[in-house]
């Protein structure tokens, strides 16, 4: 009879084994392969306050990413994020320009803000649940709704003359390490625990697996989307505010395209547009490469142009190592 | 049979991470046979037909039509080589319409234009299901049909083409009465006209229904070739499982005990008026013809589609279950037909599967238990023989029958009150289907309400003490063990047709 072996996992080839490692660790290699090159080419490049420097550019995409990698993993796209973080940067720092004192409007801030971000997701879900429409066609509307509310709302201009104690939160430092440094690792450490160890991430992988047999299998698929979204929605409106901290005022052109190197990040971090499959160290990985080439060139002193195109070809690059574990 | 093999597949290996799939399996197949191949789940058999569709390569072998090598690269090159596939897991388009699957890759065209010609397509569509006796309206879209209804189409779209070799894995699954019928009168059409077939089921009388030969595999290996009329059932399951089996059904007879479900004229999608009730300590098969409302019936009971009015009681409490959710914490499970479809999330783990109708009682405060989680599942795993290097793989890398497994593990994990089973053996060898029957007696004699759909049927006399048959989204008979014939259960099952057929009649 059929023995059922259950226990360790016989790697039987060479090919096996870099498959393997490939697919675990495929972005990874690109990241470290990209880090060693920029030590070479730049003194600047391996220093303890460049490395702190790259984690600041990125975390507003980055935290963001984080909510992103739930959408996607749910087969989801959201679209709007680039949008909402001008919206909510606008209408939370609008709340400072109260006559009360920081320690009141400020909690009221964040209340605004986190406020806006999950109106926006829970939106975004209900049309999606509610009338099946596709997300990418959803969030692409509210793309524009929220750009153009954030416009109508300031008449254009951006929210000046907000507190200067409030920069505190976009530029402040806690040992020497960035705020926003800081509460994008925080964000990726409760995002990975949530997806690695709740029965909500598990839920959140089955249905971007196969959305009927999670129904069938007993899972609230409807609370799931809407969950997800919500989420992104508020990660996106947190990056909102620490961008409106760091230029000091809210913009209502702020954030414009950031949905595409979010999704980029996401993407690039193995995540499948088809659902189900990847992972939040992933994205971070995505994120950092993204963020480290940028940094590089412009350390480099590469035209910003032929930049672009550098970024562009990276992110090929990238998927190209990850499709090609796949074989 | 003409004297040299038309095809011959020699000393084929294949090697899987952690899995041997085949070692050294020689197979050969004349003109106008039908070379029945058996085998435990993950024996190799579909790995076998895969290497021969091109889509999977061989690591070791040598593949010869006619006496002389081939080399299929691809699909395509399986495709000009004159061999038809007919998948385990179907390869439709599901966006697609019946027609345009059945044509997939060489659609008809206006004269030497580049538009396709619909009305021919359609035409040629139409004549390849009537064939297979069938009357599917080639304009509707896979997404929406039926697991048999979709059978059906894969079947024929490997007829259409001009194929001198035709291999079928696991055809039959899901199919009863007419359309088994069906099928058999087009292979033996086939057969005639010097296809050679090469047909995978694990339901041992088929094999000597239609088959010339049968090869055996057992674990990736050759055992056994021999004509089928040399064989005998038990000496076939013996070479099959590796040991001698008395009987197939084993049967506990229990007292019937109190109520368990109860419907009342319930109504919703094509059923009407269903009276029915399930008792402890008996199992209840629903039978019926492709299309007669089983599986929307115990979709019903589940809360998966909607129920138009009627009562459903549970331990006499009337339950109103707007969802499968609703169903799981009332006590109802149910085992889906079409694992891949509507079980399975493929890029998850095994253990993953297993655990995700029941997580609750893996996990405190909303965090997974690892150690709970591994537990539960690799107990379930070893009680049915999932057979796997790793829980950590991914569902995707198993072999039909042991996917589903898988969905066994997982609703028996769920310790329903009550429990649904949708064609709960299709795809599962001998040995392992015996354990399955026991299992479903051990699961009567605990008390729980147990209900079997399935278009096997032998497999529904040998297991029910009580046989409801539907036509038409109608109860239109009930038998009891001792009444209970396959004759009996056919003509139930297509009373409510021959009813309408006679007023047409008299009407026209
Ligand atoms: N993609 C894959 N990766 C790893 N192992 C695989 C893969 N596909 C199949 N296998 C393994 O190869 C073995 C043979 O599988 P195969 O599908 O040929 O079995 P089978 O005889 O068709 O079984 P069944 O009757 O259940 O359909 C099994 O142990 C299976 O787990
Ligand atoms: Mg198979």
């Amino acid at each position: 009879m059929v023995s059922s072996v259950v226990g360790v996992d016989f790697m039987t080839s060479r090919k096996n084994i870099l498959s393997r490692i490939l697919s675990q660790y495929g972005i990874s290699l690109a990241l470290l392969i990209e880090i060693i090159l920029f030590s070479r080419l730049s003194p600047f490049f391996f220093t303890t306050e460049n490395i702190l420097n790259v984690t600041l550019q990125i975390s507003i995409t980055a935290i963001i990413a984080a909510g992103m990698t739930f959408v996607i993993l749910t087969a989801g796209i959201d679209l709007s994020v680039g949008a909402l973080v001008a919206l909510s940067g606008v209408l939370a720092t609008s709340v400072l320009k109260l006559p009360i004192p920081l320690i009141y409007s400020f909690p009221l801030f964040l209340a605004t803000g986190i406020l806006v971000g999950v109106f926006s997701g829970w939106l975004s879900a209900f049309f999606i649940t509610r009338f099946n429409v596709t997300p990418f066609i959803v969030t692409l509307a509210l793309m524009s709704i929220w750009r153009g509310g954030a416009y109508l709302y300031t008449g254009g201009r951006p929210v000046w003359g907000l507190p200067h104690a409030f920069s505190m939160l976009g530029g402040g430092r806690v040992a020497g390490i960035p705020l926003p440094t800081l509460i994008m690792l925080a964000v990726y450490a409760a995002a990975y625990i949530v997806l690695q160890y709740t029965r909500f991430g598990r839920h959140v992988y089955a249905v971007g697996g196969n959305q009927e047999a999670a129904r069938l299998a007993g899972i609230n698929t409807k609370r799931v989307l809407r969950q997800v979204y919500i989420l992104c929605g508020v990660l996106s409106a947190l990056s909102g505010m620490l961008l409106a901290s760091r230029m000091n005022s809210g913009q209502p052109n702020a954030g414009l395209m950031y949905e595409l190197d979010v999704i980029a990040a996401v993407v690039v971090g193995g995540a499948s547009l088809f659902g189900g499959r990847g992972s939040i160290v992933g994205t971070f990985v995505g994120a950092m490469l993204i963020g480290v080439s940028r940094n590089g060139l412009n350390l480099l002193n590469v035209n910003s142009y032929i930049q672009q195109i550098i970024v562009g070809l990276v992110i090929l690059v990238a998927v190209m190592l990850d499709q090609m574990r796949k074989r | 049979m003409s004297s040299s093999p038309l095809l011959e597949m020699l000393h084929i290996t294949k090697q899987y991470p952690g899995v041997l799939a085949l070692d050294d399996v020689t197979f050969d197949l004349y003109a106008g046979e039908v070379h029945c191949l058996v085998g435990e789940n993950g024996a190799g058999k579909t790995t076998l037909i895969k290497i021969l569709s091109g889509a999977l390569p061989k690591d070791v072998g040598e593949l010869r039509v006619n006496g002389k090598p081939v080399f299929l690269h691809s699909p395509a090159d399986a495709f000009e080589a004159g061999i038809g596939i007919i998948h385990q897991d179907f390869k439709l388009v599901p966006e697609l319409t019946v027609a345009e699957n059945i044509f997939l890759g060489r659609e008809p065209c206006r004269g030497r234009s580049p538009f396709i010609d619909f009305e021919k397509m359609r035409e040629g569509a139409r004549a390849v299901l009537a064939q297979l006796g069938e009357s599917l309206d080639p304009r509707a879209r896979i997404g929406t049909l039926s697991v048999a209804q979709r059978q059906v189409v894969e079947i024929a779209k490997s007829l259409s083409g001009k194929n001198r070799i035709l291999a079928m894995d696991e055809p039959s699954a899901a199919l009863t009465g007419k359309e088994l019928k069906n099928l058999f009168a087009v292979i033996r059409r086939m057969q005639e006209e010097g296809v050679g077939i090469i047909y995978i089921s694990h339901r041992i009388d088929e094999i000597f229904e239609i088959g010339t030969r049968v090869t055996v595999l057992r674990d990736g290996k050759h055992v056994h070739t021999c004509k089928t009329s040399e064989a005998d059932r038990r000496g076939l399951v013996s070479w099959m499982v590796g040991r001698e089996m008395d009987q197939e059904y084993p049967k506990v007879r229990l007292q019937r005990g109190k109520e368990i479900l109860r419907l009342e004229n319930l109504n919703g999608g094509k059923l009407r008026n269903i009276h029915l009730a399930v008792y402890q300590g008996e199992i209840l098969g629903l039978a019926g013809l492709v299309g007669a409302g089983r599986t929307e019936l115990a979709r019903l009971i589940f809360g998966a589609d909607r129920l138009e009015n009627g009562r459903i009681l549970l331990d006499g409490k009337e339950i109103h279950p707007h969802s499968p959710r609703d169903a799981i914490d009332a006590g109802i499970g149910l085992l889906t037909e079409d694992r891949n479809r509507y079980g399975l999330i493929m890029e998850m783990s095994i253990e993953k599967n297993i655990t995700l109708s029941n997580l609750k009682a893996v996990s405190r405060g909303g965090f997974i238990q690892g150690e709970k989680e591994r537990g539960a599942a690799q107990q379930f795993a070893e009680e049915l023989r999932i057979k796997t290097p790793s829980l950590d793989r991914e569902v995707s890398t198993l072999s039909g029958g042991n996917r589903q497994k898988v969905v066994l593990a997982r609703w028996l994990f769920t310790r329903s009150r009550l429990l649904l089973f949708d064609e709960p053996t299709a795809g599962i060898d001998v040995g392992v289907k015996y354990e399955i029957y026991n299992l479903l007696n051990q699961l009567a004699l605990n008390g729980k309400g147990v209900v079997i759909i399935s278009s096997d049927l032998p497999e529904l006399l040998g297991l029910c003490d009580r046989i409801v048959v539907l036509c038409e989204g109608r109860i239109t008979g009930e038998l009891s063990r001792e009444e209970a014939t396959e004759e009996k259960i056919m003509l139930l099952a297509t009373s409510v047709v021959d009813m309408r057929g006679h007023r047409d009649d008299r009407e026209a």
